[in-house]
């Protein structure tokens, strides 16, 4: 299958790569690792005129610790993060990075491209919204820091101008006491999720101080069960607890009926995978280490 | 639609030897393989980035090279299953796979030799299940993969000994 034609430029720096897309027009799309983009080019749903690549940028692709922090280059394939201090000291993110799809895909996606796609369906956003991260988007009249809550905006649409670009992802480093997971259930690994849930959690002792929970594939965007954190927060996670938030978790998503399943199975899903993902955070926010696999049917 | 597409040159290597070539920007990379370069071994199965029947090897990473563009292969060494053999000799890996009968039509073959060849240059000893998530992204839909399993086991036996 061949996408339709279009016209190659091979940005040597991301500001290049911004004033390109200035210069193209509505027509120009950015090709960051292409695991998205070039199958929805190849059944011609994406069509762009020009195409940016991106991958040929130097400097683009790392995972630093500075000041508090992590950053990621836009450009930062799954698999270098799967492998990174980053991912060993955070173990949420070590789940999303060695779970995406499959060797081959991880090689090439990458997590600048899989926020600003904004595929209900990927995986980057649903774990990020529970930790603090904020993107930098840079375009030709300079850079800007938006939080990733308010970055994604709807199914495949960001805060980003169309002549700006994603240029970096930081993530604050949780605080001590703070353990994460994140679980999709998958038909198997090329495909996307049929439900995914993330939770972090800081624990002061057996008190939940503080509670994030994301879901994914369940809605436009990720979706934050706000009741279901609240249920969690300022008291012990006990069993009653859990199940409150999974009953807030069921009332929250709003999951449609496709081939991976009708929205009412998505919804117990969803619930059931939180379940886990709390239980799993619990015993990591002690310091245990709990090897986590994504579930496939 | 652009009215006239400019192609891009290109420099890559391929199983070791030099090519420089003008593509045109929409050619996936498992098409130059096929059919700019002829080297066939390397398939296109489902075309929809899930099958791996085109997994290569680029600059030592496995990739599905129906999800690449040819010219982002600029600058890049590539490995296909044509670069296996050497001297008339089955590269073990391959030799492995018919010795376990880890092949029956043997289309998505190519793909596995050179997921399991990622695998190997990471960790030469692998369990069952760090075996099971590196062909995760391969199909077969013949052998139910047990005796992929054990053909990868046996593999990394023969180049422990070797």
């Amino acid at each position: 299958m061949y996408p339709r034609a279009f016209h190659y430029h091979r940005a040597g720096t991301l500001k290049e790569a911004a004033s390109m897309l200035s210069e193209l027009g509505d027509e120009a799309k950015l090709l960051a690792g292409g695991q998205s983009l070039i199958p929805l080019m190849k059944l011609r749903f994406a069509n762009p005129t020009h195409l940016v690549d991106l991958n040929f940028i130097p400097g683009t692709s790392y995972t630093k610790e500075d000041n508090g922090a992590i950053r990621f280059g836009p450009l930062t394939r799954h698999a270098e993060i799967d492998s990174s201090a980053a991912a060993a000291r955070i173990p949420i993110i070590h789940d999303c990075a060695a779970g995406i799809a499959d060797v081959q895909v991880r090689n090439r996606g990458t997590i600048g491209g899989s926020l600003a796609e904004a595929d209900p369906s990927g995986d980057w956003a649903t774990v990020l919204l529970t930790l603090s991260t904020e993107v930098r988007c840079l375009g030709t009249k300079g850079e800007r820091i938006v939080a990733l809550a308010d970055f994604i905006r709807d199914a495949y649409t960001t805060a980003l101008e169309h002549d700006e670009l994603l240029s970096e992802v930081v993530v604050k480093i949780p605080p001590e006491g703070s353990g994460g997971a994140y679980l999709a259930f998958k038909r198997s690994a090329p495909v996307y999720p049929t439900a995914s849930a993330a939770v972090q959690l800081t624990m002061d002792g057996v008190v939940c101080q503080d509670a994030a929970i994301a879901l994914g594939c369940v809605g436009l965007t990720p979706i934050k069960p706000k009741e279901a954190e609240a249920a969690l927060r300022a008291r012990p996670i006990t069993a009653k607890a859990i199940a409150t938030a999974v009953e807030a978790v069921r009332a929250a998503v709003d999951p449609q009926s496709d081939m991976r399943g009708s929205a009412d199975y998505k919804r117990t899903l969803a619930g059931a995978l939180v379940e886990r993902a709390i239980e799993i955070a619990v015993r990591r926010a002690r310091g245990e280490q709990v090897e986590v696999n994504h579930i496939y049917a | 639609m652009p009215e006239t597409i400019e192609k891009v040159p290109i420099q890559l290597r391929v199983n070791g030897k030099p090519y420089s070539l003008r593509v045109e920007p929409r050619m996936l990379l498992v098409e130059l393989l096929r059919e700019e370069l002829d080297l066939t071994g390397t398939h296109v199965g489902c075309d929809t980035t899930y099958c791996g029947a085109c997994t290569v090897l680029m600059d030592g990473a496995a990739v599905k090279s129906c999800t690449i563009f040819a010219v982002q292969a600029d600058g890049a060494d590539l490995l296909t299953v044509e670069g296996l053999e050497k001297d008339g000799q089955l590269h073990p890996v391959q030799k492995a796979f018919g010795d376990s009968y880890g092949l029956q039509c043997g289309y998505c073959t190519p793909g596995l030799l050179l997921s399991t060849l990622q695998l190997f240059s990471e960790n030469k000893e692998p369990t069952e299940k760090q075996m099971r998530k590196a062909i995760a992204g391969n199909t077969c839909r013949c052998t139910g993969y047990q005796n992929i399993f054990k053909a990868i086991q046996l593999a990394a036996q023969n180049m422990k000994d070797a």
